[in-house]
Protein backbone atom coordinates (compact mmCIF):
# COMPACT_ATOMS: atom_id res chain seq x y z
CA UNK A 1 0.00 0.00 0.00
CA UNK A 2 1.88 3.05 -1.28
CA UNK A 3 0.47 6.20 -2.85
CA UNK A 4 1.13 6.20 -6.58
CA UNK A 5 -0.57 9.42 -7.70
CA UNK A 6 -0.28 13.07 -6.73
CA UNK A 7 -3.95 13.03 -5.64
CA UNK A 8 -3.54 9.76 -3.75
CA UNK A 9 -6.40 8.80 -1.48
CA UNK A 10 -6.49 6.46 1.49
CA UNK A 11 -9.79 5.47 3.04
CA UNK A 12 -9.48 4.61 6.72
CA UNK A 13 -12.07 2.60 8.62
CA UNK A 14 -11.62 2.57 12.41
CA UNK A 15 -13.27 -0.55 13.78
CA UNK A 16 -13.76 -2.17 17.16
CA UNK A 17 -15.62 -5.47 17.35
CA UNK A 18 -17.24 -4.91 13.96
CA UNK A 19 -16.81 -8.38 12.40
CA UNK A 20 -20.47 -8.44 11.40
CA UNK A 21 -20.30 -5.16 9.45
CA UNK A 22 -16.75 -4.34 8.44
CA UNK A 23 -16.53 -6.85 5.58
CA UNK A 24 -19.57 -5.38 3.85
CA UNK A 25 -18.28 -1.83 4.47
CA UNK A 26 -14.98 -2.68 2.75
CA UNK A 27 -16.72 -4.43 -0.16
CA UNK A 28 -19.05 -1.47 -0.69
CA UNK A 29 -16.10 0.96 -0.67
CA UNK A 30 -14.30 -1.20 -3.24
CA UNK A 31 -17.37 -1.17 -5.47
CA UNK A 32 -17.66 2.61 -5.31
CA UNK A 33 -13.95 3.42 -5.41
CA UNK A 34 -12.23 0.56 -7.24
CA UNK A 35 -8.46 0.54 -6.85
CA UNK A 36 -8.41 2.92 -3.91
CA UNK A 37 -6.38 1.86 -0.86
CA UNK A 38 -8.49 0.92 2.16
CA UNK A 39 -7.03 0.66 5.64
CA UNK A 40 -9.06 -0.83 8.47
CA UNK A 41 -7.68 0.17 11.85
CA UNK A 42 -8.51 -2.66 14.20
CA UNK A 43 -8.63 -1.17 17.69
CA UNK A 44 -7.65 -4.42 19.41
CA UNK A 45 -11.02 -6.05 18.72
CA UNK A 46 -12.02 -9.14 20.66
CA UNK A 47 -13.67 -10.66 17.59
CA UNK A 48 -12.56 -11.43 14.02
CA UNK A 49 -12.71 -7.83 12.74
CA UNK A 50 -9.14 -7.88 11.37
CA UNK A 51 -9.50 -11.23 9.61
CA UNK A 52 -12.86 -10.27 8.07
CA UNK A 53 -11.45 -6.95 6.84
CA UNK A 54 -8.44 -8.68 5.26
CA UNK A 55 -10.67 -11.21 3.53
CA UNK A 56 -12.77 -8.36 2.13
CA UNK A 57 -9.64 -6.85 0.56
CA UNK A 58 -8.55 -4.17 3.02
CA UNK A 59 -5.14 -3.62 4.56
CA UNK A 60 -5.27 -3.82 8.35
CA UNK A 61 -3.43 -1.78 10.94
CA UNK A 62 -3.76 -3.75 14.17
CA UNK A 63 -3.39 -1.83 17.41
CA UNK A 64 -1.92 -4.00 20.20
CA UNK A 65 -4.05 -2.22 22.83
CA UNK A 66 -7.50 -0.68 22.69
CA UNK A 67 -7.05 3.09 22.31
CA UNK A 68 -10.57 4.27 21.60
CA UNK A 69 -11.82 6.03 18.49
CA UNK A 70 -9.47 9.04 18.53
CA UNK A 71 -6.34 6.96 19.10
CA UNK A 72 -7.32 4.56 16.32
CA UNK A 73 -8.09 7.33 13.84
CA UNK A 74 -4.85 9.14 14.70
CA UNK A 75 -2.88 5.92 14.11
CA UNK A 76 -4.40 5.81 10.62
CA UNK A 77 -3.56 9.48 10.03
CA UNK A 78 0.03 8.92 11.17
CA UNK A 79 0.52 5.97 8.84
CA UNK A 80 -1.10 7.83 5.93
CA UNK A 81 1.12 10.85 6.53
CA UNK A 82 4.27 8.74 6.75
CA UNK A 83 3.39 6.85 3.56
CA UNK A 84 2.83 10.15 1.73
CA UNK A 85 -0.91 10.13 1.01
CA UNK A 86 -2.39 13.42 -0.13
CA UNK A 87 -5.95 12.80 1.05
CA UNK A 88 -7.55 10.61 3.70
CA UNK A 89 -11.27 9.93 4.11
CA UNK A 90 -12.52 8.34 7.29
CA UNK A 91 -15.67 6.27 7.35
CA UNK A 92 -17.03 4.25 10.26
CA UNK A 93 -16.79 0.49 10.41
CA UNK A 94 -20.42 -0.04 11.43
CA UNK A 95 -21.79 0.81 7.99
CA UNK A 96 -23.71 3.95 8.97
CA UNK A 97 -21.87 6.03 6.38
CA UNK A 98 -22.89 5.33 2.82
CA UNK A 99 -19.74 4.73 0.71
CA UNK A 100 -21.55 6.17 -2.34
CA UNK A 101 -20.91 9.58 -0.78
CA UNK A 102 -17.11 9.08 -0.73
CA UNK A 103 -16.58 10.40 -4.31
CA UNK A 104 -18.39 13.63 -3.34
CA UNK A 105 -16.12 14.15 -0.34
CA UNK A 106 -13.06 13.33 -2.45
CA UNK A 107 -14.05 15.83 -5.15
CA UNK A 108 -14.63 18.52 -2.52
CA UNK A 109 -11.24 17.77 -0.96
CA UNK A 110 -9.51 18.18 -4.31
CA UNK A 111 -11.45 21.19 -5.55
CA UNK A 112 -12.56 23.27 -2.56
CA UNK A 113 -9.14 24.26 -1.27
CA UNK A 114 -10.35 23.38 2.22
CA UNK A 115 -8.27 21.28 4.54
CA UNK A 116 -11.27 19.31 5.78
CA UNK A 117 -14.52 18.13 4.23
CA UNK A 118 -17.35 16.96 6.47
CA UNK A 119 -20.05 14.63 5.27
CA UNK A 120 -23.16 16.23 6.73
CA UNK A 121 -26.46 14.48 7.43
CA UNK A 122 -28.35 17.75 7.63
CA UNK A 123 -27.69 19.47 4.31
CA UNK A 124 -30.08 19.68 1.34
CA UNK A 125 -33.06 18.67 3.41
CA UNK A 126 -31.52 15.41 4.54
CA UNK A 127 -32.66 14.50 8.00
CA UNK A 128 -31.02 11.59 9.69
CA UNK A 129 -32.91 9.74 12.40
CA UNK A 130 -31.11 10.54 15.65
CA UNK A 131 -32.08 10.00 19.25
CA UNK A 132 -33.56 12.90 21.21
CA UNK A 133 -30.44 13.31 23.36
CA UNK A 134 -28.10 13.16 20.36
CA UNK A 135 -30.26 15.63 18.46
CA UNK A 136 -30.17 18.05 21.38
CA UNK A 137 -26.41 17.56 21.67
CA UNK A 138 -25.90 18.37 17.98
CA UNK A 139 -28.00 21.54 18.30
CA UNK A 140 -26.10 22.56 21.43
CA UNK A 141 -22.70 22.12 19.80
CA UNK A 142 -23.81 23.97 16.66
CA UNK A 143 -24.57 26.88 18.98
CA UNK A 144 -21.27 26.54 20.89
CA UNK A 145 -19.12 26.23 17.77
CA UNK A 146 -20.74 29.05 15.76
CA UNK A 147 -18.75 31.90 17.39
CA UNK A 148 -15.58 29.83 17.72
CA UNK A 149 -15.47 28.77 14.09
CA UNK A 150 -16.87 32.05 12.83
CA UNK A 151 -19.39 30.21 10.65
CA UNK A 152 -22.12 27.66 11.13
CA UNK A 153 -21.51 23.95 11.03
CA UNK A 154 -24.54 21.74 10.44
CA UNK A 155 -23.19 18.37 11.51
CA UNK A 156 -20.38 18.85 14.02
CA UNK A 157 -20.50 15.24 15.27
CA UNK A 158 -20.11 13.64 11.86
CA UNK A 159 -17.34 11.06 11.67
CA UNK A 160 -17.56 10.94 7.86
CA UNK A 161 -14.71 13.34 7.11
CA UNK A 162 -11.96 13.85 4.61
CA UNK A 163 -8.71 15.69 5.22
CA UNK A 164 -5.89 16.84 2.99
CA UNK A 165 -2.19 16.55 3.70
CA UNK A 166 -1.98 19.84 5.62
CA UNK A 167 -4.61 18.69 8.09
CA UNK A 168 -3.06 15.22 8.11
CA UNK A 169 0.21 16.71 9.31
CA UNK A 170 -1.56 18.51 12.15
CA UNK A 171 -3.70 15.53 13.17
CA UNK A 172 -0.82 13.08 13.07
CA UNK A 173 0.78 15.16 15.82
CA UNK A 174 -2.24 16.30 17.78
CA UNK A 175 -5.65 14.65 17.71
CA UNK A 176 -8.33 14.40 20.39
CA UNK A 177 -8.50 10.89 21.77
CA UNK A 178 -12.10 10.61 22.92
CA UNK A 179 -15.04 11.92 20.92
CA UNK A 180 -12.68 13.56 18.41
CA UNK A 181 -15.03 15.07 15.83
CA UNK A 182 -15.95 18.35 17.49
CA UNK A 183 -12.55 19.02 19.05
CA UNK A 184 -10.89 18.31 15.70
CA UNK A 185 -12.85 21.22 14.21
CA UNK A 186 -11.47 23.54 16.88
CA UNK A 187 -7.94 22.19 16.37
CA UNK A 188 -8.30 23.06 12.67
CA UNK A 189 -9.64 26.49 13.51
CA UNK A 190 -6.61 27.07 15.73
CA UNK A 191 -4.48 26.56 12.63
CA UNK A 192 -6.80 28.82 10.63
CA UNK A 193 -7.63 25.92 8.32
CA UNK A 194 -10.94 25.82 6.50
CA UNK A 195 -13.66 23.22 6.19
CA UNK A 196 -16.67 22.66 4.00
CA UNK A 197 -19.69 20.43 4.46
CA UNK A 198 -21.14 18.25 1.72
CA UNK A 199 -24.45 16.40 1.93
CA UNK A 200 -24.26 12.74 2.89
CA UNK A 201 -26.65 9.97 3.78
CA UNK A 202 -26.71 8.14 7.06
CA UNK A 203 -27.97 4.59 7.27
CA UNK A 204 -28.83 2.37 10.20
CA UNK A 205 -25.93 0.32 11.54
CA UNK A 206 -25.36 -2.84 9.52
CA UNK A 207 -24.92 -4.81 12.74
CA UNK A 208 -24.50 -4.38 16.48
CA UNK A 209 -25.90 -1.73 18.76
CA UNK A 210 -24.74 1.75 19.68
CA UNK A 211 -23.06 1.91 23.07
CA UNK A 212 -24.23 5.50 23.68
CA UNK A 213 -26.45 5.81 26.76
CA UNK A 214 -28.08 8.88 28.32
CA UNK A 215 -25.39 8.98 31.02
CA UNK A 216 -22.62 8.69 28.43
CA UNK A 217 -24.26 11.50 26.45
CA UNK A 218 -23.95 13.87 29.40
CA UNK A 219 -20.35 12.77 29.98
CA UNK A 220 -19.77 13.37 26.26
CA UNK A 221 -21.13 16.92 26.44
CA UNK A 222 -19.00 17.87 29.45
CA UNK A 223 -15.88 16.18 28.07
CA UNK A 224 -16.19 17.79 24.65
CA UNK A 225 -17.04 21.22 26.08
CA UNK A 226 -13.88 21.10 28.19
CA UNK A 227 -11.83 19.97 25.20
CA UNK A 228 -13.27 22.75 23.04
CA UNK A 229 -12.47 25.47 25.55
CA UNK A 230 -8.97 24.13 26.23
CA UNK A 231 -8.35 24.26 22.48
CA UNK A 232 -9.72 27.79 22.33
CA UNK A 233 -7.24 28.78 25.03
CA UNK A 234 -4.41 27.38 22.88
CA UNK A 235 -5.33 29.72 20.03
CA UNK A 236 -2.44 30.43 17.69
CA UNK A 237 -1.53 33.45 15.63
CA UNK A 238 -3.42 34.02 12.42
CA UNK A 239 -1.92 32.25 9.40
CA UNK A 240 -0.36 34.51 6.81
CA UNK B 1 -7.78 18.41 69.96
CA UNK B 2 -5.25 16.07 71.63
CA UNK B 3 -7.02 12.99 70.25
CA UNK B 4 -7.07 14.47 66.76
CA UNK B 5 -3.35 15.27 66.90
CA UNK B 6 -2.56 11.77 68.18
CA UNK B 7 -4.68 10.26 65.41
CA UNK B 8 -2.86 12.42 62.83
CA UNK B 9 0.51 11.36 64.23
CA UNK B 10 -0.53 7.71 63.97
CA UNK B 11 -1.85 8.21 60.43
CA UNK B 12 1.39 9.96 59.34
CA UNK B 13 3.57 7.21 60.81
CA UNK B 14 1.38 4.54 59.17
CA UNK B 15 1.62 6.36 55.83
CA UNK B 16 5.43 6.67 56.14
CA UNK B 17 5.70 2.96 56.99
CA UNK B 18 3.41 2.01 54.11
CA UNK B 19 5.42 4.08 51.62
CA UNK B 20 8.75 2.64 52.85
CA UNK B 21 7.37 -0.89 52.74
CA UNK B 22 6.00 -0.33 49.24
CA UNK B 23 9.34 1.00 47.99
CA UNK B 24 11.17 -1.96 49.53
CA UNK B 25 8.75 -4.41 47.88
CA UNK B 26 9.04 -2.43 44.61
CA UNK B 27 5.28 -1.76 44.57
CA UNK B 28 5.96 1.94 44.13
CA UNK B 29 8.89 3.69 42.44
CA UNK B 30 11.03 6.07 44.53
CA UNK B 31 10.22 9.08 42.32
CA UNK B 32 6.49 8.56 42.87
CA UNK B 33 6.87 8.18 46.63
CA UNK B 34 8.35 11.64 47.18
CA UNK B 35 5.00 13.45 47.28
CA UNK B 36 3.54 10.89 49.71
CA UNK B 37 6.65 11.23 51.91
CA UNK B 38 6.27 15.01 51.82
CA UNK B 39 2.60 14.81 52.79
CA UNK B 40 3.22 12.30 55.61
CA UNK B 41 6.17 14.27 57.05
CA UNK B 42 4.22 17.55 56.94
CA UNK B 43 1.37 15.95 58.88
CA UNK B 44 3.78 14.43 61.39
CA UNK B 45 5.44 17.79 62.03
CA UNK B 46 2.11 19.61 62.40
CA UNK B 47 0.68 16.98 64.75
CA UNK B 48 3.77 17.05 66.96
CA UNK B 49 4.19 20.84 66.91
CA UNK B 50 0.84 22.48 67.79
CA UNK B 51 2.37 25.96 67.75
CA UNK B 52 3.11 25.58 64.04
CA UNK B 53 -0.45 24.36 63.48
CA UNK B 54 -1.87 27.43 65.25
CA UNK B 55 0.38 29.72 63.20
CA UNK B 56 -0.78 28.09 59.95
CA UNK B 57 -4.40 28.27 61.07
CA UNK B 58 -3.88 32.00 61.66
CA UNK B 59 -2.43 32.44 58.15
CA UNK B 60 -5.49 30.77 56.62
CA UNK B 61 -7.80 32.79 58.86
CA UNK B 62 -9.18 29.66 60.53
CA UNK B 63 -9.77 30.18 64.24
CA UNK B 64 -10.23 26.48 64.97
CA UNK B 65 -6.96 24.45 64.95
CA UNK B 66 -8.58 21.00 64.34
CA UNK B 67 -10.48 22.46 61.38
CA UNK B 68 -7.20 23.91 60.07
CA UNK B 69 -5.56 20.49 60.37
CA UNK B 70 -8.36 18.85 58.37
CA UNK B 71 -8.08 21.64 55.80
CA UNK B 72 -4.31 21.13 55.51
CA UNK B 73 -4.65 17.35 55.25
CA UNK B 74 -7.25 17.73 52.50
CA UNK B 75 -5.12 20.26 50.62
CA UNK B 76 -1.98 18.11 50.83
CA UNK B 77 -3.76 15.02 49.55
CA UNK B 78 -5.43 16.99 46.78
CA UNK B 79 -1.99 18.24 45.67
CA UNK B 80 -0.59 14.71 45.72
CA UNK B 81 -3.57 13.39 43.75
CA UNK B 82 -3.26 16.20 41.23
CA UNK B 83 0.43 15.41 40.75
CA UNK B 84 -0.48 11.77 40.20
CA UNK B 85 -3.10 12.81 37.61
CA UNK B 86 -0.39 14.71 35.74
CA UNK B 87 1.89 11.67 35.85
CA UNK B 88 -0.89 9.32 34.71
CA UNK B 89 -1.75 11.69 31.84
CA UNK B 90 1.88 11.72 30.71
CA UNK B 91 2.02 7.94 30.91
CA UNK B 92 -1.21 7.61 28.95
CA UNK B 93 0.11 9.91 26.20
CA UNK B 94 3.32 7.89 26.05
CA UNK B 95 1.38 4.61 25.95
CA UNK B 96 -0.84 5.83 23.12
CA UNK B 97 2.14 7.04 21.08
CA UNK B 98 3.97 3.75 21.70
CA UNK B 99 0.92 1.64 20.83
CA UNK B 100 0.45 3.55 17.58
CA UNK B 101 4.16 3.30 16.77
CA UNK B 102 4.23 -0.46 17.43
CA UNK B 103 1.19 -0.96 15.19
CA UNK B 104 2.71 1.15 12.39
CA UNK B 105 6.09 -0.61 12.60
CA UNK B 106 4.39 -4.01 12.59
CA UNK B 107 2.36 -2.96 9.56
CA UNK B 108 5.45 -1.75 7.71
CA UNK B 109 7.38 -4.88 8.64
CA UNK B 110 4.61 -7.07 7.26
CA UNK B 111 4.60 -4.97 4.08
CA UNK B 112 8.34 -5.50 3.63
CA UNK B 113 7.98 -9.24 4.23
CA UNK B 114 5.10 -9.32 1.75
CA UNK B 115 7.17 -7.52 -0.89
CA UNK B 116 10.13 -9.87 -0.35
CA UNK B 117 7.89 -12.90 -0.61
CA UNK B 118 6.45 -11.56 -3.88
CA UNK B 119 9.92 -10.88 -5.31
CA UNK B 120 11.30 -14.25 -4.14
Amino acid sequence: MTPDRPDSLLIIVPAYNEEAAVGRVVEEIRQVMPGVDILVIDDCSLDQTAAVARRAGAQVLSLPYHLGLGGAVQAGYKLAYELGYEYVIRTDGDGQHDPRDIPRIYEALKNSGCQMVIGSRFLEGNSAPTSLVRGLGIRFFRWVLRPILGRPVRDPTSGFVGVNREALQVFSKSFPLEYPEIEALVVLQRKRFRFVEVPCRMRPRLAGRSTITVLKSFYYIIHVLLGVFVNVLKYERRRR
Amino acid sequence: MEELLDFTTGMSLALLALVLFSIRRQHIRVEYSVSWFGAALSLLVLSQWPAALHTLAGWFGIGNAPLALIFIVGTLFLLVLFRLSVIISDLKDANIALTQRVAILEYRLESVHGQKATQG
